[in-house]
């Protein structure tokens, strides 16, 4: 017993933070398109930071819940709701056995995530409980959720574990209302022509229909390379700013393949990331440009943070 | 100038090896920047190295036709420990056998929906397409794009054919093309622009295998020509129905 789909949503998919080991076989990593997002949830449960959870997109999902859970909604507000009722994010929140949860307006953001206390029994597939759609490889059968799919709790919510009558500060969150994006050079800056890098920091780019998990393409003034050249394939990330011939770029995101040939002006800061998943179809981006040490000292600043949050949760959970 | 052995640890001292960052969690080793078999020998002869190396905040590593890209967690090792400690397992580096890749044959049935289209565009016959393309054997360079794709290296350039202007929006599982100076074997259904010769019976990605992906950078593989009836034998046994 555990949760039961009723409406499937736009795009609803159970991510842990990655399938990792296997790019050197073609294996995308796959995970949370918004990993900062689920670490913080699970953080809020007290669950292990790999715990899956339910990655929901734009639309989210109807889900009737069979048994009673702690459960902690993150990430972007798509209006959830239980029993009709605003349902609080950021915190832990008891869902009744025949509770209803549902979704209405996307808010700000476009990627929730739902994480249960203890987790949802889903296999490991490949070292990972996330789901690659393309590879049809884990989550749920290895592919997005449908109606009348049904999925167990790994623990059975015990009323010893309380109410919870607090939330995380939000200011831990990144502030989605901008759309600035920090990157460091990539390594086929050079290829590029000069007003190209130029406009690459200057221009405003409009996150196209086309995208997905796999990829963003945007749309702007073309970015031109020096000459067209093929390059050998390599590998690329989550967050790889590559260029085709065409001009127009895209970032490669958490569904990515391992290896890409095309030139890469630029390389999302990490830190960055859960913020440009949280940006959707028709939004605007702009590019600041940023050193690996800036990259990593705010990478460190975030953890830190995460640290002092998790011994004050811990202490709720005693 | 000493024996072959000195030879190749000078290639790879860490000097001639450049090194740039892929953002803040991974390290690009570049060997060089055009593809020659000498290269991608020296990319797996280091990936053998990185194989079984214990060192605390590596994630993981992707071995390419030039180049290994290695990730890393920049909260445990910084960018120049990684170096540093890149540079003495280079050291270690020998002539080891298993650098020689492991022979793997792939059966194909030759009833791709380009065929006739790429002998055409040669000027040869089918027939001629079939027998140089399951002549040679092709090295594995590198496996990317999506799970089990091996970038062969060798293919002769009798039978080199562009990619289709318009790609296929689906291209079955097994599939086994070109594209250019090319030939891959499609593991999972996708879309796709390389030319469709023929395809193999075999799942080059099961996660069923304890090891999922057949190949292995820097294997060999030789393409064997099979029938119908051959083909529709050996895919119920590799697909266990």
């Amino acid at each position: 017993m555990g949760i039961k789909i009723i409406k499937s949503g736009m795009l609803t998919t159970i991510q842990d933070l990655g399938r990792y080991g296997l790019q050197r076989y073609g294996m995308a990593v796959s995970g949370a398109m918004d990993s900062y997002a689920l670490l913080l949830g699970n953080s809020i449960l007290g669950n292990a930071d790999n715990e899956a959870a339910i990655e929901c997109t734009i639309i989210g999902p109807t889900i009737y819940f069979e048994q009673a859970q702690l459960i902690a909604v993150t990430g972007a507000d798509l209006s959830p709701k239980v029993d009709g009722q605003p349902l609080p994010m950021w915190k832990p929140v008891l869902i009744e056995a025949g509770s209803l949860l549902s979704f209405g307006r996307p808010n700000s953001g476009c990627r929730a995530y739902i994480c249960f206390r203890g987790g949802l029994d889903i296999p490991e597939i490949l070292g990972s409980r996330s789901t690659y759609s393309k590879g049809q490889i884990g989550g749920w059968q290895g592919r997005p959720l449908k109606v009348q799919d049904r999925i167990a709790f790994n623990h059975p919510y015990e009323s010893g574990e309380a109410q919870f009558f607090w939330s995380i500060d939000p200011a831990l969150y990144p502030d989605l209302s901008t759309g600035v994006i920090r990157v460091m050079d990539g390594p086929q800056r050079d290829q590029f022509e000069s007003d190209a890098l130029k406009s690459f920091f200057a221009d405003v780019f409009t996150i196209s229909k086309n995208s997905d998990r796999m990829g963003y393409r945007l749309q702007s003034k073309p970015l031109q390379l020096k000459e067209k050249k093929e390059l050998l394939s390599t590998a690329v990330t989550f967050g790889s700013i590559q260029v085709p011939p065409d001009g127009n770029a895209i970032i490669l995101m958490a569904d990515h393949p391992t290896t890409g040939g095309y030139p890469v002006i630029g390389q999302v800061a990490t830190v960055d990331l859960p913020l440009l998943a949280q940006k959707g179809p028709e939004e605007n981006i702009r590019f600041e440009r940023i050193n690996l040490d800036e990259a990593q000292n705010l990478l460190k600043q975030r953890q830190i943070q995460l640290i002092k949050l998790k011994r004050a949760i811990a202490l709720k959970y005693e | 100038m000493g024996s072959p052995h000195e030879q190749s640890l000078g290639i790879v001292l860490p000097d001639s090896i450049r090194h740039y960052p892929m953002g803040d969690q991974a390290i690009v080793l570049s060997f060089g920047d055009s593809l020659s078999e000498a290269v991608n020998t020296q990319v797996r002869k280091v990936v053998a190295c990185i194989e079984n190396w214990s060192q605390p905040g590596i994630i993981e590593y992707v071995p390419a036709y030039t180049t290994i890209t290695i990730y890393y967690d920049p909260l445990t090792i910084t960018y120049q420990e990684l170096l540093t400690a890149f540079q003495t397992i280079v050291q270690d580096i020998s002539d080891d056998p298993k650098y020689k890749g492991v022979k793997k044959e792939i059966p194909v049935y030759y009833n791709g929906d380009d065929l006739v289209y790429v002998a055409q565009y040669n000027g040869l016959t089918e027939e001629e397409v079939v027998h140089i393309h399951s002549a040679p054997e092709y090295r594995v360079y590198m496996i990317g794009f999506v799970p089990g794709f091996p970038y062969l290296g060798g293919m002769d350039s009798r039978i080199a054919t562009a990619r289709k202007e318009v790609p296929r929006l689906k291209i079955e599982a097994g599939a086994v093309g070109i594209a250019g100076q090319q030939t891959g074997v499609y593991p999972i259904a996708t879309p796709g622009g390389w030319q469709i010769i023929g395809h193999t019976p075999l799942q080059l990605f099961d996660l069923k295998r304890e090891k999922p992906s057949l190949l292995e950078v820097g294997d060999l593989v030789c393409f064997v020509p099979i029938t119908y009836d051959e083909f529709v034998k050996l895919k119920t046994e590799s697909y266990g129905h």
